[in-house]
């Protein structure tokens, strides 16, 4: 068993200060791939597995689902009004829709899943060294399944991802869910198909005026929710993050899945966050060129057999946090009146309203933040934050030192740090950098960054792509750390540029810089005063500034922390030219 | 001065803090069985063998752990506060009134749970009426609301006194004289017009009096409510009532063509008897539903049937509950419905089984056991699943075995199968003994009550899952120790919906202050009813219990409407006991 280290873990979380971060309690870890190293992997793929279902399951085969979608009255009514509106036949446009669920469901068979499970316990024994699961959240889950149609919803970093969501909840004998992924996959012959056999089912990347297909895909969604069929899966980010920050939520989907709840045909919906936090990605450099514009390969078969040469690398290990199943019923209370849904047949679509929309947003960044919450951080994102602010490389011990320091800091702010217990510091430093070797380099007792090939191998354009490759790289773990700082930090920005610090003046500075951020980082629209609040709370805590009267005044151990916290934003305040 | 003491008969047999008559009541006897007193009712005098269990097991509850309620105690009355001016000009019509303690707590209430516990546990109201006056016709009534508007006193028309929605308690804050009006003495029938078949009425009389006086004549209202052994025409008027055969006869509202009411401007009344008109709103509708805020109403003029030539009881077992509201979904929808058609949910079938009496012979026992045998075993009904209908049709024979096939026929497509004339009927005995189970239930820590909604045929289902799942889970959130039993029943029919009926009730023991739980989680239940696109009320009515919700129930702009009849016709709010609005 391992063990995220947690002296801020609080014995007693009643304490009067529940807004300070570092009481927030957090389940201990399981290393799920340590028996799978002691045991048969064959005996694994095929051992009985029987999940605890929804209570109020209808038991139903993935086939009966598409007559139940296509049969419904909110099916045949979009048909009917598509019809009229395109003088086409109502047989003609239900044949339309038949086609549209065919090549979106899945069909989910527990023997693809067997199949996965055997292959990806090999993959997965080669590539990581731990894949740690928080048991108490997985018990938390199990509960959750017999009682509500329950929602699973993942950070999403990974094309792993939804493989590795599968694979835990088979490995604990859970309801496998149904996972809504995009399109792309499709395209990847042999295995798309086997994807649909592990649940997953595809939707287009954009259908927005497209009425009859969201139709199906909106009725198909819920009537598996509304059976209880499976967990419903889904990425509330819409896509992989490439830069390992979250990305500001699309709530499409959330809007479906919530639906059933204020029409009363379910009691509840659960959503769980689920916080995946790889040590090391696989798409780590494909992403760095992605971003600098090399297009993003297609996903193909064939493309997934090269991609074996990763097979021979370590990639560390995967924390994933199952979080506390929220209740939408809980959240809705005082905010959504259901009555608004009694004066129009259920079965005909209609735009949420105002009130609702504003929920489901508010839902949604809410649940981004819990998975931020939950990421487990290692030592290097520390180090990497460190060392783009030092892009000339530092001395070894100044960034150990440094890292310690920081260390100290993100956890006052609550992050959620996997430093190992009982391990010399520098240990811990030179690990990590051994790890990310392809990153970094040590000569000379001096740390920098690898900047691509030695000097006239390569030309001058390809010696800055390299080079750029390099820092984006890293700054997508330095990015890990940043929903820890954002609040504090964009407090920090503000404070620089407020000269006498009056607390209004600094307070309208953070609400600028909030909106101007807002599709950059997970900030709430509607939440400024509260993430105002939480970072004078949380600068004042570290003793890095004091308000006095109506003025924030920067103390003078304070001046490191904020200078830092300035590094941290200096680059998006470039990006967004501010600064 | 003297107050007039009368002794009227429906007291003296009636229980004060509980529901019925003295002599029924369920209780565990000695040998911890279960029965049934007095000579009432068909499952008077039997022995319930398998209660104890149900009982125990459902709720938890022990038949050791007895708890007898006290006996009235006058002295923590409060003092009568009289109106003398009144009283006086009262006293000089020579209408009977009396002050005594006895009359004036029996009409301080009616039978919310919170009513009824505060009586069992001695507590009292903190306001009861001062005094209680027995008008004995239209004209008596007239002279009282005139006196009450000289002299301000607040008056509080009683009928039946079965109330659920806190109607009948006296606003706390009132400081004028209360006057409760009891209408019990207004029990005539005034003439039948066979031609019309429609019969005069005067409004105090009780259901049970009214049907057994005109079926001496060969006639029926056909409006049976549960509660008709002891509500009032009045009652029924002013709560908007429904009777369990109103598929064939019609609520309360259908069944009225002319209304007679004495509000403190005077008498309102139409000047005809047409079975229908276009004469602007029909002012019916301001009395109907207006639970004792506008006036009284004093007579009434209600259509009469002869009484049917045949009635026959049925039954149908369903595999489960969803099965059930769609085969009464297709009745509604082919608007062949029988006089009354109930669908009962598992949890309520099971509870009628406890209600069994001792099967007298062998044979009986071995014919039940044959009976559960079919369903279960051979046809696969699961015993936790299953659900029971219970019909009565009514008409001439030959059309009754028509209708009952035609019923039939339907179920069959949704998988009932008949189940016999028995358990229909005995359906129909329980909804009158039921109300005596909770006194039984009020002597060993468990607290119990009913409440209803009307809801479209589409949410049914959905509504009845959610409301049962919501008050498991409030009962819990609130230290319920004990699961508790949610049941309910579809009871009526409707083109376009159905009146479902709860039952809830939980064993209190740990609990501090059980009626408040109560009280709190029948708010979340109503939340949720309403949440769920069920209405305020299908036939309680909203009295003091449900008025929070009026606004968003009935609009605004409703609400005002409703406000400014109230101001027109009672501008010195004589009639004061503050429901509804």
């Amino acid at each position: 068993m391992q063990t995220v280290s947690s002296p801020y873990m609080a014995k007693n979380s009643s304490g009067g200060a529940q807004r300070d971060p570092m009481l927030k309690k957090r389940d201990d870890f399981e290393d799920i791939l340590e028996e799978r190293r002691n045991s048969s992997d064959l005996k694994y793929a095929v051992r009985c597995y029987a999940p605890v279902l929804y209570k109020g399951l209808t038991p139903c085969k993935a086939n009966m689902l598409k007559s139940m979608v296509l049969q419904s009255d909110h099916l045949r009514y979009v048909i009917n009004q598509v019809s009229q509106e395109s003088g086409e036949a109502p047989d003609i446009i239900h044949e339309e829709a038949s086609v549209i669920l065919e090549e979106m469901a899945h069909r989910l068979k527990i023997s693809t899943v067997r199949f996965f499970a055997f292959t990806l316990t090999k993959a997965f024994k080669t590539l990581f060294q731990h894949i740690c699961v928080n048991e108490e959240g997985i018990h938390r889950l199990q509960q959750a399944i017999q009682e509500h149609p329950v929602v699973l919803l993942p950070s999403h970093r990974s094309y792993m991802d939804f493989l590795l969501m599968s694979y835990i909840l088979y490995t604990y004998d859970l309801a496998l869910p149904v996972i809504a992924a995009g399109m792309d996959f499709m395209g990847m012959k042999f295995i798309g198909e086997m994807l649909r056999m592990s649940g997953a089912f595809f939707i287009r990347r954009s259908f927005g005026g497209d009425k009859l297909y969201w139709a199906v895909f909106s009725e198909y969604v819920k009537t598996m929710l509304r059976n209880g069929f499976a967990p419903i899966e889904f990425f509330l980010e819409g896509t992989r993050s490439r830069t390992c920050k979250s990305l500001t939520p699309k709530i499409g989907l959330l809007n479906i899945v919530m639906e059933p709840f204020f029409k009363g045909e379910v009691f509840d919906v659960h959503l769980v966050p689920i916080s995946i936090s790889y040590e090391r990605i696989l798409e780590e450099s494909l992403y760095a060129r992605e971003l600098l514009g090399v297009p993003k390969p297609k996903e193909s078969t064939s493309g997934l057999l090269k991609a074996r040469r990763i097979l021979s690398e370590n990639y560390g290990s995967i924390h994933v946090y199952f979080g506390q199943p929220v209740s939408i019923r809980s959240l809705a209370q005082d905010k959504v009146n259901r009555c608004k849904y009694n004066l129009v047949p259920r079965h005909i679509p209609r735009k949420p309203t105002k009130e609702t929309q504003s929920f489901v947003t508010d839902t949604a960044y809410r649940i981004v933040r819990l998975q931020e919450d939950s990421m487990v951080l290692k030592p290097w994102v520390l180090m990497a934050s460190i060392l783009l602010q030092n892009l000339e490389g530092l001395e070894l011990s100044l960034l150990t030192e440094q890292t310690l320091w920081l260390r100290g800091l993100a956890q006052s702010c609550g992050a959620f740090l996997d430093w190992p217990d009982h391990t010399p510091s520098a240990k811990v430093v030179s690990s990590s950098l051994a790890l990310h070797r392809g990153l970094v380099c040590v000569s000379g007792g001096r740390v920098s960054l690898v900047l691509g090939e030695p000097q006239g191998l390569v030309t001058p354009e390809e010696a800055l792509f390299n080079r750029a490759v390099s820092v984006l790289s890293c700054a997508s773990y330095r990015n890990q750390i940043l929903h820890v700082f954002i609040r504090p930090a964009i407090l920090a920005v503000a404070i620089h540029n407020a000269h006498y610090c009056p607390r209004n003046e600094v307070f309208n500075c953070f609400s600028f810089l909030c909106k101007m951020f807002s599709d950059e980082f997970i900030l709430c629209p509607g939440d400024t005063v509260q993430d105002f609040e939480e970072a004078c709370y949380l600068l004042v805590k570290s003793g890095s500034v004091q308000t006095l009267q109506q003025n924030i005044v920067v103390t003078d151990r304070g001046q490191s922390t904020l200078s830092f916290l300035n590094g941290l934003l200096e680059s998006f305040l470039q990006g967004y030219q501010v600064r | 001065m003297s107050a007039t003491v009368h002794c009227f008969p429906r007291q003296e047999i009636m229980k004060w803090n509980g529901w019925g008559y003295s002599d029924s009541k369920f209780l565990f006897n000695k040998k911890g069985q279960a029965e049934f007193t007095g000579k009432r009712y068909r499952l008077s005098g039997m022995i319930l063998p398998s209660l104890q269990d149900w009982f125990e097991n459902t709720f938890g509850a022990s038949v050791k752990q007895h708890k007898s309620p006290p006996s009235l105690n006058a002295g923590a009355l409060p003092p009568a506060n009289l109106n003398e001016a009144f009283l006086q000009d009262l006293t000089a019509t020579g209408i009977p009134f009396s002050h005594e303690a006895d009359d004036r707590v029996f009409r301080a209430h009616g039978h919310c749970l919170h009513e009824i516990f505060a009586l069992r546990e001695g507590r009292g109201f903190q306001r009861v009426p001062d005094m209680v006056t027995w008008p004995n016709c239209h004209n008596d009534v007239v002279k009282i609301v005139e006196l009450a508007c000289k002299h301000n006193v607040c008056v509080i028309p009683y009928g039946g006194g079965t109330s659920v929605t806190g109607a009948l308690e006296c606003p706390p804050e009132e400081m004028r004289c209360i006057v409760s009006l009891d209408t019990s003495q207004m029990n005539r029938i005034l003439w039948i017009d066979e031609k019309n078949l429609v019969a005069r009425i005067e409004a105090g009389i009780i259901g049970q009096d009214l049907e057994r006086l005109l079926n001496e004549g060969g006639y029926c209202t056909g409006h049976e409510p549960d509660s008709m052994e002891f509500s009032s025409l009045g009652g029924w008027v002013a709560t908007r009532a429904s009777g369990m055969k109103k598929n064939v006869y019609g609520n309360i509202e259908d069944l009225v063509v002319h209304i007679k009411v004495v509000t403190p401007r005077g008498v309102m009344e139409k000047s005809c008897q047409g079975p229908r008109m276009s004469t602007g709103p029909d002012v019916h509708h301001f009395i109907l539903g207006s639970e004792g805020t506008l006036g009284v109403v004093t007579e009434v003029t209600m259509k009469i049937r002869p009484i049917p030539e045949y009635r026959k009881y049925g039954s149908v077992v369903f595999p489960n509950f969803e099965a059930g509201v769609a085969c009464l979904r297709e009745v509604a929808k082919q608007r062949c419905a029988p006089a009354s058609i109930r669908l009962m949910d598992n949890e309520q079938f099971q509870f009628g089984h406890a209600l069994k009496p001792q099967v007298s012979s062998i044979f009986t026992s071995f014919v039940e056991g044959l009976k559960k045998f079919y369903i279960t075993k051979f046809k696969g009904f699961d015993p936790h699943q299953l659900c029971v209908a219970t019909l009565l049709f009514e008409g001439d024979r030959e059309r009754v075995l028509q209708h009952e096939k035609q019923v039939y026929d339907i179920a069959a497509k949704f998988g009932g199968l008949a189940a016999g004339e028995d358990n229909g009927q005995r359906g129909y005995i329980l909804t009158f003994v039921i109300a005596y189970l909770r006194d039984l239930g009020l002597d060993y820590y468990v607290v119990a009550e009913s409440f209803e909604t009307s809801v479209p045929w589409d949410r049914v289902l959905d509504l009845c899952r959610n409301v049962k799942e919501r008050i498991i889970r409030e009962c819990k959130e609130r230290g319920v120790q004990f699961q508790p039993l949610t049941s309910c029943r579809v009871t009526q029919t409707y083109d376009a919906g159905a009146c479902v009926y709860f039952y809830f009730a939980f064993n209190y023991r740990g609990l501090a202050d059980p009626v408040h739980t109560y009280e709190q989680v029948e708010h979340a239940a109503r939340d949720e009813i309403l949440a769920n696109g069920g209405s305020l009320s299908h036939h309680h009515g909203v009295g003091k219990l449900r008025k929070e919700w009026m606004k968003e129930s009935i609009s605004d702009v409703g609400l005002g409407m409703l406000r400014s009849v109230k101001e027109y016709v009672d501008p010195d709010n004589i009639f004061g006991n503050r429901n509804l609005l």
